[in-house]
């Protein structure tokens, strides 16, 4: 009993600075706890919230993708072009989108695998590599305007008064689900696990290591494809700019949501509640109005560092305390 | 009692015939033969470097062989990968547990083979079938509970169910008794011994004679990556198994040193810990060290013995008391004060706090001395290698070159460059955290001998051992510790197997003997 509320306990304090965050921007603002503000707060995280399920488990793995930003903005240009220069019907340019940023993913995954690269290092190139390719297919920004944009976006389950998910917001809650039941119902969710517990321990237990690392990666791209989808039907456009620096936001979610960057522990929940609190910061600043944008970063900063230092002392106090003396 | 269980064919369980394999042009193995039949414990013996590794990662597929066949019931086999040898019932057991403590005790069981249910895993499956599994072991504990949570040997019980498990016809145990006490052995044994019965095979690598006279039916003795010869337990004397190891005769048992003259006793110490500890870690104590003198502690699994070393090495920082050092206090805040302070530590997890794996072997014994010049003082190149050459030499490391990576080394010839590394810095004070462990019989001994060595020239040593007789043998004194508390010193005369294990028997109680 103890022993589960220890696993779960930063899981549960995240929750809890979601929950009392929510009440005191409630206690301030009287419209602020509202159906319309929840579903507002999903759709504009969307996307950050579809590429940070894909950070957690590469970060979950031991490893770390640097990329998802940048796949982003390549995926949203490369939609604009298909669609608006190209002709194609945006699904078709979903498919081709989804195609590209999993085997781009796929490829790094193998190139961490074959050459024993880290990951750091290889999704930093690939972080450029994308980036450069959605300069080349164009600088602009290009808007789109296939009318099946205008009837994605007005996809919504209403509810309460003035409260509505969108089909990005539903896209992530999906997403969200599919990947708890990949980390915690199927191997490939416990092969990840141990991958990030002991890379040799896990190789020993007969883990297939390789395919592994190129799915987790792929996985990854994958998501960070859909975010692109999702972001490009919310800007309605496709920039080769757009996005930049979401691998820092999506890692700090991760963080926030109590995985451990150094892989092994964690969970996709935590990381969903990372992603609001983010989200949740944002909407009070929007809400102040005086305030700059920019506190929304320092905010986010602090929280980080204060995550950091109690993932931390909690760490420290069980290994002091322990359920057995741990001496070999 | 042996090998009774008519096999099921003809042909042997495993047959192994002039296997070979070379690491980087060193000969590993040089055609081993080895014979496994159904329903036998089967030891593999050797001195360190002897190739028992090599050829256990042959047969479980970490390696390919070079030459020789393998043969599984009279089928030619050649594992590609640990996978692959686990579908053909080859499991086994490492002598690190290779499990994975972030994951549950279930989860780890059942790693890659999990029950499933219409497409997901089967958690509720899972965790009834982990309890059942650990039943037999006497295990009755929280199966989703995170492996890392549990002792050393807890863990090693259950990699040993894992593989079990798995069905395995061979099962390979690479010093699996290393981390455990009497009773778990105990216990390891039944089970092996159950096993037998049903006919499994069971390679067992140790490195406790005691445990192979107990256990097994037959031994394979191998030196230098060639086949010494395969006996009958019953059969070979131990004298002579040891000489098979060894290749040359052991001298007698392992003499008392001399105690040296009662005025060691009235030196002013090297170094005094007063009412020196840590809560949580090691309840206060006082210990003064001599120079010339053997300090063993003495304890069980758990005791404080490593605590207490790595509070006198300032690893963990005393949070009351007060360390003097030629009389004068001093402050331990970290390693880099003992460093100063001419203090050393080889560590008892070589592979964690010890050795760098991927440096040379010269890199690696130049390390502490070059942490305490500092770095921006370079040990000229020639120098390092005078240093690392003279070590390799004395204490008779088994490598090739300086140059080779220290991880290629076996376990026994990495301890003893670990034990260089601070021999160059010419410590004062010596901590040594289980010198032996791991280490085969020929590398124990030459261990002990260097331990006297060494106080005769005036170091004070700071021993760490589970080796009763070894500590026996060259400790002058002896600090025996029960549950994070130092609660006896025998010194001198007193020093003996039999007082020792009385003293960490004794009941518990305040205020107890401490002269």
């Amino acid at each position: 009993m103890t022993s589960a509320l220890q696993r779960f306990l930063p899981l549960i304090v995240t929750t809890a600075v979601l929950v009392v965050g929510f009440l005191l921007c409630a206690a301030q603002f009287p419209n602020f706890a509202s159906w319309r503000v929840v579903g507002n707060l999903l759709t504009d995280n969307a996307f950050l919230g579809i590429t940070a399920v894909g950070m957690t488990f590469v970060i979950l793995s031991g490893g770390i993708d640097l990329s998802v930003g940048a796949v982003i903005g390549f995926t949203t240009v490369l939609l604009a072009v298909l669609i608006e220069h190209g002709g194609w019907h945006p699904l078709a340019a979903f498919a081709v989108a989804l195609i590209a940023a999993g085997g781009f993913g796929a490829a790094m995954g193998g190139v961490i695998h074959v050459f024993q690269m880290p990951p750091f290092i290889v999704t930093l190139a690939g972080m450029f590599i994308a980036r450069g390719l959605g300069f080349v297919l164009t600088t602009d920004s290009v808007p789109i305007n296939h009318p099946l944009y205008g009837e994605l976006n007005d996809i919504a389950l209403r509810f309460g008064a003035g409260g509505k998910l969108s089909l990005p917001a539903m896209l992530m809650l999906g997403v969200v689900v599919a990947a708890v039941v990949l980390a915690h119902w199927t191997r490939f969710g416990a092969n990840l696990y141990a991958l990030g517990g002991n890379r040799q321990s896990a190789e020993l237990m007969g883990v297939p290591v390789g395919r592994t690392t190129v799915a987790v990666y792929a996985l990854s791209g994958l998501l960070a494809g859909l975010a692109g989808i999702v972001f490009s039907l919310y800007t309605g456009a496709g920039y080769s700019l757009a996005a930049t620096g979401v691998e820092l936001d999506t890692i700090t979610a991760v963080v926030i949501g109590g995985t451990q960057l150094t892989g092994g522990y964690g969970y996709v929940v935590g990381t969903f509640v990372g992603v609001l609190i983010q989200g949740l910061i944002q909407t009070y600043i929007t809400f102040d109005g005086t305030l700059s944008s920019w506190w929304t970063k320092i905010a986010i900063g602090v929280l980080l560092f204060v995550f950091i230092l109690l993932q931390k002392g909690l760490l420290t106090v069980w290994a002091g305390r322990g359920g057995e003396p741990a001496e070999a | 009692m042996t090998a009774s269980t008519a096999p099921p064919s003809s042909a042997p369980l495993l047959a192994i015939r002039g296997l070979s394999k070379a690491f980087l042009g060193v000969q590993a193995l040089d055609g081993v033969d080895f014979t496994l039949r159904h329903g036998e414990i089967h030891a593999l013996l050797g001195e360190n470097g002897a190739g028992k590794s090599t050829l256990i990662k042959t047969l479980t597929g970490v390696y390919q062989r070079d030459g020789g066949t393998v043969a599984l019931e009279g089928r030619e086999i050649a594992p590609r990968g640990v996978e692959e040898a686990q579908r053909l019932h080859i499991g086994t057991v490492y002598q690190e547990v290779n499990l994975l403590p972030n994951l549950s005790v279930a989860e780890n069981l059942f790693l890659g083979r999990q029950p499933m249910r219409w497409g997901l895993v089967d958690r509720g499956a899972m965790r009834r079938r982990a309890r059942a599994i650990l039943m037999p072991y006497g295990l009755s504990i929280d199966v989703t509970a995170p492996l890392g949570r549990f002792s050393v040997a807890t863990q090693q019980i259950i990699a040993i169910a894992r593989a079990v498990d798995m069905s395995a016809k061979v099962l390979i145990l690479d010093e699996p008794t290393a981390s455990l006490d009497a009773q778990e052995v105990a216990v390891l044994f039944k089970v092996m011994r159950t096993l037998r019965s049903r006919g499994i095979g069971i390679v067992f690598v140790t490195h406790f004679l005691d445990q192979v006279y107990e256990v097994c039916d037959r031994i394979t003795v191998l030196r230098n990556g060639r086949l010494v010869g395969e006996r009958r337990t019953a059969e070979l004397p131990r004298l002579d198994l040891v000489a098979m190891m060894l290749g040359r005769e052991l001298e007698a048992a392992a003499h008392r040193i001399d105690l040296g003259p009662a005025e060691l006793d009235s030196r002013p110490p090297l170094a005094s810990f007063k009412a020196f500890g840590k809560s949580r870690s090691v309840e206060p104590f006082d210990l003064d060290i001599r120079p010339g003198e053997v300090v063993a502690l003495a304890g069980l699994l758990g005791s404080g013995r490593t605590e207490t070393v790595r509070l006198v090495f300032g690893m963990d920082r005393a949070d009351q008391g007060e360390a003097t050092v030629d009389g004068r206090k001093v402050r331990l805040k970290g390693p880099r004060d003992a460093v100063r302070l001419g203090f050393g530590f080889c560590p008892e997890d070589r592979k964690k706090e010890g050795i760098v794996g991927e440096l040379s072997v010269r890199e690696n014994i130049i390390l502490a001395l070059q942490a305490r010049q500092g770095w921006l003082k370079p040990i000229p190149r020639r120098r390092q290698e005078e240093i690392a050459d003279r070590f390799i030499r004395l204490l008779d490391i088994r490598t090739p070159d300086a140059e080779r990576p220290i991880q290629l080394l076996s376990g026994g010839n990495q301890q003893k460059a670990l034990l260089a590394r601070w021999l160059a810095t010419e410590p004062r004070l010596l901590i040594l955290d289980e010198p032996t462990r791991g280490i085969d019989v020929g590398a124990h001994a030459e261990i002990i001998r260097l331990i006297e060595r060494l106080c005769a020239d005036g170091m004070a040593l700071l021993v760490v051992s589970s080796e009763l007789e070894e500590i026996v043998a060259y400790s002058r004194r002896v600090v025996v510790l029960r549950d994070r508390r130092h609660v006896a010193e025998l010194r001198g005369g007193e020093v003996s197997v039999e007082r020792i294990v009385a003293a960490i028997a004794s009941e518990s109680k305040s205020g107890e003997v401490r002269q």
